[in-house]
């Protein structure tokens, strides 16, 4: 373990910490959760209850808890990654045996304060615990079969439960966060290539099992898929929301209807405006100028992990920093595709603007992570 | 292996420069997405965002008033509070209905409709619970909103008709717009589609319900998704329905519909120097209010079975045989084709011998010589067996025709009778026979296949007191216009015969002897002219009258004789003209002849007349009546003191 002696070398410590954060990070994530505040008072009615005001609270809270995470050494979240992993999974068994049914499906447990949404503590553990393996591991034997078959395993058992919860849009996130460390790991192109034709081979699979006794999704699963295939079939049904959401969005224009004068959102015909579709009132009211302007700030936090992930010469910190940009790319990009009709509806949070206590605070504790390791990072050498 | 490691760059750098690569793509597609929605289809979305939010809604018009010509109320709106219901904010419809039957009164039958039509339709209609409620009503269930989630009181138009019994059958009533009246209609007004709409559906109502229905308005209102009214965004007013004024005088037609109380009688007085009709009373009466509340199965089917047939507007829809009343007719068609003479005369015996028929008059031993005038104050049939005989039945018939018998007058009413007035290429037709002298006897005394309605009679005698085409008219003023009096053309019957002939209706009820001279005007400046008519709806058998005519009081009352009267007053200076028909009510001379003056006195005063209007001898058994009928209080009070 030779980073170590680097990191002591050439780390800060104490108060220093905090001026080597990743200051631009943190203005882009408060900008991004401002964003979301606003649209949460705007689709209340302009009210701060009841969501803006939790939201706002939620955020501090997970502010806190990042610069936490950011001033302990990377080097305790490397010994943690396999903890997190199995506590991840303890609570993916757990929603399975005693969830908290919702939705129509078990995905949360109680922990009082807050509905911790098992699934989503287990991106990140996922993306943590494959980091520290590819750390562990030897450069020269990431392409070797043996070597390929651990970590999809580690995948694989996650996706599994998420898949039984069922959850299709959290199982494929995981799948594509676990794989983007595999790929920033470096295995061979080769069995991404395999990984594609054979997701090719399981959709037409999928798609051919419906209505026999095999059948691998739930029905409204099924229905949902063909809603985004052809949501005209049915507008007043399942292709309601992406109807309506791509009304709102459109009816936006190039400024927008004005802050709170979205009608779409105002008079109910979008569906949970507050949570999964709250990018079409953002759209909405603001325009195309105001959806760019979001999908700009996400970018630019993409952007600055890269960044900060090539900088860093710790292979866990900028794995672990790689996969991290690459599952809050996934967030926003599925949910962004979702209500613009691009994607079927799979029910992903927009991150950090969506109202939802677990996914703000997962969220913001992986930015942490992000930071610990760029705080942490062994610099290059002159 | 490393510490050699140590010295290398991070092996992600060109990794996650490709996988940033590919972001960047996903996030260019999201970007070019939505300019393609955001700027290119702003439009098109724009255009279905307004169309999502905003629902137009038909604001019915205020239906037209109806007046009578003095300016009282017979058809008005009022408001009519009601209660509906919405599904979607109902939580559980079926506990809401039953905490609101425990305040207001909430059939099982309207319960089980009201869950029967909110599973028919979305869950946002709004289902009518319960209409025509009072204030108190409505105050309740708006006091237990909390408790009622989705129960919502609404205030709408509803018809009333405040004079109700009495004029019935001239206005009509309104009711809901049904699914028969919509295919009948062929109407495109989308203010039929409104559901519980309400349209005439008899009288003027229905047929005058173009003019009296009015113009849509409409409002734009802002929805939510959920249907819910957020705002009003503007709203134009649709246009009432054109107000009403009838010729009818309602005092007179409430005092005949009083007059003829208990009797299944109808009556229809004119004014003869215009053609408005004054009153056109069918009795008994029934309330359109009923119908316009939705009317009972039990009350719909007493209606219907009433043997009086309440919901027949007899002075228009009923076709009776005119019996004697029709001898004017007879009597003008015979002068002015020259076979006879006003004071030529025939004699009766009693009867009339037509081969081995015998035709009789009503008096067996016969009137003796009579000439016209006689003819018609003792209403002698043999003079007019003799008489049809002589001008024949194509001549009745076109003379008949010219006083407005045997015509449709065109009455915003449905089912206007034409009546029935034969000739001989009418029977030829329509039975296959040759017409016969006795077809003529019977023709001249109004039996037979002669057919009138009351409102015909009225035309006839008020033709008969003018020598005028009066055409008789009921609307008076429609939407402030007023309607034109039709023009009034000479008959083209000369002088001295339409002179004769009044002369004897004089007779009939001003000289002792005459038919009518009991239901005589005792006053000079008002002297009715009449003529009484008793028609049979049976046939007398020789067995029977050998053994003597059965008297009308031992038969049942469906076979009895109808009584008919006719008259016209002032003699000397003509404004109303009568026809009184009392369906099985015997002898036109007791039964119809005294009801026809009292309506034409009350005519002619404006107001109940004075006890000095009547015969000495009568007075006080009129007065009694009148207090019976409630036209007067048993003991006169003064009215001024001073």
């Amino acid at each position: 373990m030779s980073m170590m002696s680097d990191t002591r070398r050439s780390g800060p410590s104490g108060l220093g910490k905090i001026f080597a954060l990743n200051w631009p990070l943190i203005v882009l994530i408060t900008a991004i959760a401002c964003a979301g505040f606003t649209m949460l008072f705007s689709v209340a009615g302009g009210a701060l209850d009841p969501w803006a005001r939790a939201q706002m609270i939620r955020f501090a809270v997970g502010m806190i808890a990042m610069v936490i995470i950011a001033m302990i050494p990377i080097r305790f979240w490397l010994y943690m990654a396999p903890v997190a992993y199995l506590f991840a999974m303890g609570l993916l068994v757990l929603v399975e045996v005693m969830g908290h049914v919702g939705m129509g499906a078990q995905r949360w447990i109680d922990l009082g304060f807050i509905l911790l949404q098992p699934s989503e503590v287990m991106k990140i553990a996922l993306v943590m615990v494959l980091a520290a393996y590819y750390n562990w591991l030897d450069v020269d034997k990431v392409s070797h079969i043996f070597w390929v078959i651990l970590p999809l395993i580690l995948i694989l058992l996650p996706v599994g439960l998420v898949l039984k919860q069922p959850d299709l849009g959290t199982a494929l996130l995981l799948v594509m966060g676990g794989g983007a460390v595999m790929f920033l790991a470096g295995v061979s192109l080769w069995y991404f290539g395999t990984a594609l034709a054979a997701a090719v081979a399981l959709v037409t699979a999928v798609l051919k099992s419906q209505g026999t006794d095999w059948q691998l999704l739930k029905d409204y699963q099924y229905r949902r898929i063909f809603t985004f295939l052809d949501p005209s079939a049915d507008p007043l049904g399942a292709g309601y929301h992406i109807t309506q959401a791509k009304i709102a969005m459109g009816s936006g224009g190039l400024s927008g209807r004005g802050y709170m004068q979205g009608t779409q959102s105002r008079l109910n015909f979008l569906p949970e405006k507050h949570t999964d579709f709250i990018f079409t009132t953002l759209a909405e009211e603001f325009g195309f100028v105001g959806s760019t302007a979001l999908l700009g700030l996400y970018t630019l936090v993409i952007v600055f992990c890269i960044f900060s992930a090539i900088s860093n010469r710790n292979r866990f910190g900028a794995l672990l920093t790689g996969g991290i940009a690459v599952t809050f790319f996934l967030f926003f990009a599925v949910n962004m595709g979702m209500v613009m009709g691009l994607m079927p509806v799979v029910g992903v949070p927009l991150p950090l603007v969506s109202y939802g206590g677990s996914a703000m605070l997962v969220l913001l504790a992986a930015f942490g992570l992000v930071q610990s390791a760029h705080v942490h990072r062994p610099r290059i050498r002159d | 292996m490393s510490g050699n490691d140590r010295d290398l760059p991070p092996p992600i750098t060109r990794r996650a420069l490709m996988l940033g690569g590919l972001q960047l793509g996903v996030i260019g597609a999201l970007g070019w997405r939505m300019r393609d929605l955001q700027i290119k289809q702003n439009e098109h979305f724009h255009f279905l965002a307004e169309e999502n939010r905003i629902n137009m809604r038909l604001l019915p018009p205020a239906r037209g008033l109806i007046h009578d010509r003095h300016g009282r109320l017979l058809a008005g709106n009022r408001q009519n509070y009601r209660i509906v219901m919405v599904r979607e904010q109902a939580s559980d419809p079926e506990l809401i209905l039953d905490r609101l039957a425990k305040i207001i009164d909430l059939p099982p039958e309207d319960r089980d409709r009201v869950l029967r039509e909110m599973q028919a339709r979305s869950a946002f209609v709004p289902v009518v619970v319960q209409e025509h409620l009072t204030w108190e009503d409505v105050a309740r269930v708006s006091a237990n909103a909390p408790v009622l989630p989705g129960v919502i009181p609404e205030v709408g138009l509803s018809r009333f008709y405040p004079e109700g019994w009495n004029t019935a059958h001239v206005v009509g009533y309104v009711g809901p717009v049904s699914e028969r009246d919509l295919e009948k209609l062929e109407d495109p007004d989308p203010l039929l589609q409104i559901p519980r709409f309400q349209i005439g559906k008899t009288g003027a109502e229905q047929r005058l319900e173009t003019d009296l229905r009015g113009q849509a308005g409409n409002q734009r209102i802002e929805v939510s998704a959920a249907g819910r009214v957020m705002r009003e965004i503007d709203r134009v007013e649709g246009t009432a329905g054109n107000d009403l004024v009838l010729t009818l005088d309602q005092g007179v037609q409430d005092f005949a519909m009083q007059r003829m109380q208990g009797e299944s009688a109808a009556v229809s007085v004119i004014d003869v120097t215009n053609g408005d009709i004054i009153a056109l009373a069918s009795s008994p009466g029934f309330d359109p209010n009923s119908f316009v509340f939705g009317i009972s199965s039990p009350e719909w089917n007493a209606l219907l079975n009433d043997e009086y047939r309440p919901l027949s507007n007899k002075t228009v829809s009923g076709a009776y045989p005119p019996g004697s009343t029709f001898k004017m007719v007879v009597a003008l068609a015979a002068l002015e084709a020259g076979v006879a003479n006003p004071g030529e005369t025939v004699y009766c015996p009693g009867f009339s011998q037509l081969g081995r028929r015998r035709f009789h008059c009503w008096k067996r031993g016969g009137h003796g010589s009579v000439d016209l005038r006689n003819s018609l104050a003792h209403s002698c049939d043999v003079y007019y067996y003799e008489m049809a005989r002589r001008v024949g039945a194509d001549r009745i018939s076109a003379m008949a025709h010219r006083l407005g018998l045997g015509v449709r007058h065109d009455l915003p009413m449905p089912a206007v009778t034409e009546g029935l007035m034969p000739d001989r290429a009418w029977k030829k037709e329509r039975r296959g026979e040759a017409w016969t002298v006795g077809d003529s006897f019977n023709y001249g005394i109004g039996q037979g296949f002669t057919l009138a309605s009351p409102l015909q009679l009225s035309v006839m005698t008020a033709r008969i007191a003018t020598g005028l085409s009066v055409t008789p008219r009921l609307v008076h003023t429609m939407g402030g216009v007023e309607q034109p009096v039709h023009p009034m053309e000479p008959l083209g019957i000369s002088a001295r015969s339409l002179n004769s002939v009044r002369d004897g209706m004089y007779t009939v009820s001003n000289v002792p002897g005459g038919t009518a001279y009991r239901s005589r005007i005792d006053v000079e400046t008002m002297e009715m002219a009449g003529k009484t008519g008793t028609s049979q709806v049976r046939n007398i058998t020789a067995a029977e009258r050998a053994a003597g005519v059965t008297r009308n009081e031992q038969l049942p009352w469906n076979r009895r004789d109808h009584a008919l009267f006719v008259a016209f007053a002032p003699y000397d200076r003509p404004k109303y003209a009568i026809a009184q028909v009392v369906e099985h009510g015997g002898g036109g001379s007791t039964a119809a002849a005294p009801v026809a003056r009292d309506i034409l006195l009350r005519a002619l005063y404006g107001e109940l007349p004075p006890m000095e209007a009547y015969p000495s001898e009568q007075r006080s058994s009129i007065e009694e009546r009148w207090i019976e009928l409630g036209f007067m209080e048993p003991e006169p009070v003064e009215a001024d003191p001073a």
